[in-house]
């Protein structure tokens, strides 16, 4: 066996890859988005075995393996399981482009759900973001039926403070 | 069925560039070490199971043009693909063709080049297009909420995650292969060090290394006439979780992938009291909270007792359980081959062959795990003891 050789100056190949694809979105995300859309509400497909509510919806029980049932409106207020302020720029999967840092970015129960999403929230201070905060969402005025009409949560903070 | 075990690991010396090899001369590197650690040649082996992250290379079925590397021309060449757990899933994969009795020897082989790609740009392309891409935020974003959710249940302190940090870097520095070695690594240091996303700073990750491990693994018969003590596959399971990051309730707090492999190994083996019946454990731990953790959830401590099982050295290289005496991913992460290399560590134990970093003269059983972002979990049970004799 020989020894690994060690260039001097090695040299590189260098290569780009710019794809475009379309995804499908299904009938479950179709009905949802357009809710988000028409309406700025949000549902989630039931469970009739369990009664858990699936947010995002979705076609099967992933714990009773049946088909899930009929829509339940969820939300629109929630309250934060899990939060984080990230202040490390990495590249946005939608744009390609670095996302602006810092930003709050949390794990969100809606009322009614059983399941979290996650999401951006409207906080940057770490100190004033944690598990078990209120939040509601803040819709974009131009909605195109994209998760991202809803362009972030923001905390309800109690009266008076 | 035959008894199946591991007779001969190899790995890289594992860097943050490794700009003088291209992929096939990486891979090869780990590749002839496992082949002499087993005293074998390619002729001898009868398959070959091989592993490396999508997308991270921007590379697609690289199999094609790895096959020479690995030896595997005119042989069976079988590509895993399962994300963080590839190292674990390719290492059963061929398992379970020992265990059927197909083959007598085969090559298993993980590799990443960090360095050459764009690791942070495929993970962001993990998620459903549809409900979850928009939202990602890498790695560290993705680990920071989960670490919350831990932090939120178990009171868990950054001094004690910052220990996990800091055992990591020291146990790293008694390991040849291992990438980020720190010997005077303190928890101050720590806390100092770079805020990524809270509660992560710098020196709570895991680092992007370039590497390659291989192991060498045979059936009950051939196993014996290539080591001394072979390291024997006692057990093994896998579970994946529902669909969605946010569908598991508690998620860091309460892995449910991680707890269903648990119950399963445990009760094949009649694991009641891991700390004492266990010898050594390799888990995959991409940050310092997750460590603790999954501490938790394999039952090295009590519920919400991560902050006191550190606090009490029972995980230390001389404590009463050590975890991660390697150093573990907190020290060395090329992905595609990390969770290889805590089934490879742990094998390395059990054959009485890690080194500077042996735990102690006779590991009979040592536990490995691989780690797919939550989403799923594998784990092997590795015994010095045949496990049908």
């Amino acid at each position: 066996m020989s020894e690994p050789r060690f260039p001097d100056e090695p040299l590189f190949v260098s290569a780009e890859l710019t794809l475009r694809y379309r995804y499908g979105a299904g009938s479950e995300a179709t009905h949802y988005l357009e809710g988000l859309k028409e309406r700025m509400a949000f549902e989630g497909t039931r469970c009739p075995k369990c009664e858990r509510v699936y947010l995002p919806p979705r076609p099967v029980c992933g714990i009773c393996y049946v088909p899930c049932n009929g829509w339940l409106p969820v939300g629109p207020e929630g309250t934060i399981t899990g939060a984080t302020v990230v202040e490390v720029p990495f590249v946005d999967p939608v744009t390609g482009e670095q996302r602006p840092v810092p930003y709050g970015f949390a794990f969100i129960l809606l009322d009614g759900a059983s399941t979290n999403i996650f999401h951006f929230v409207d906080e940057t201070d770490r100190t004033k973001l944690g598990v078990g905060m209120r939040v509601r969402p803040r819709f974009r005025a131009e909605r195109t039926g994209s998760i991202t009409d809803v362009e972030g949560f923001e905390l309800i903070r109690e009266e008076g403070t | 069925m035959p008894d199946v075990a591991i007779v001969g690991t190899g790995q890289t010396d594992h860097k943050s560039r490794r700009d003088d090899v291209n992929i096939p001369e990486l891979a090869r590197e780990a590749v002839d070490r496992a082949l002499a650690d087993a005293g074998v040649t390619f002729a001898e082996i009868d398959a070959v199971c091989f592993g490396n992250m999508d997308l991270f290379e921007g590379l697609a079925e690289n199999e094609h043009w790895l096959a020479s590397t690995f030896g595997a021309e005119g042989k069976p060449l079988l590509k895993f693909n399962t994300g963080g757990t590839v190292g674990t899933s390719t290492t059963m994969g061929a398992y379970y063709l020992l265990k059927a009795g197909f083959y007598r020897r085969i090559l298993a082989v993980g590799f990443e080049k960090q360095a050459e790609g764009n690791s942070q740009g495929a993970i962001t392309t993990v998620g459903d297009p549809i409900w979850e891409r928009p939202m990602m935020a890498g790695a560290i974003g993705n680990h920071a909420v989960m670490a919350s959710t831990y932090v939120a249940d178990s009171g868990v302190t950054e001094e004690q995650a910052a220990k996990v940090a800091v055992k990591a870097r020291r146990n790293a520095c008694l390991n040849p292969h291992a990438h980020l070695k720190l010997p005077d690594i303190t928890v101050e240091q720590v806390l100092e060090s770079k805020m990524l996303a809270y509660p992560l700073r710098t020196l709570d990750m895991c680092p992007t290394s370039n590497g390659a491990c291989a192991m060498v693994m045979a059936g009950d018969g051939h196993a014996q006439k290539l080591a001394a003590r072979p390291a024997w596959i006692a057990a093994v399971a896998s579970a994946h979780d529902q669909s969605f990051q946010g569908d598991s309730p508690k998620r860091m707090s309460e892995m449910r992938s991680l707890i269903a492999v648990r119950e399963r190994l445990y009760a094949k083996m009649g694991i009641t009291d891991p700390v004492n019946q266990l010898d050594v454990a390799e888990i995959y731990e991409p940050q310092s909270y997750a460590e603790l953790a999954m501490c938790e959830n394999l039952l090295f401590c009590e519920k919400g007792g991560g902050g006191r099982f550190i606090d009490a050295g029972i995980p230390l290289i001389d404590g009463e359980l050590p975890v991660n005496p390697s150093g573990g991913v907190l020290s060395t992460n090329p992905i595609g081959a990390t969770a290889m290399i805590r089934v490879a560590e742990a094998a390395m134990q059990v054959m009485g062959r890690a080194g500077d970093h042996q735990v102690k003269p006779d590991v009979q059983t040592a536990l490995a795990t691989g780690y797919g972002g939550n989403a799923w979990s594998d784990a092997l049970i590795l015994t010095a003891r045949q496990p049908s004799r």
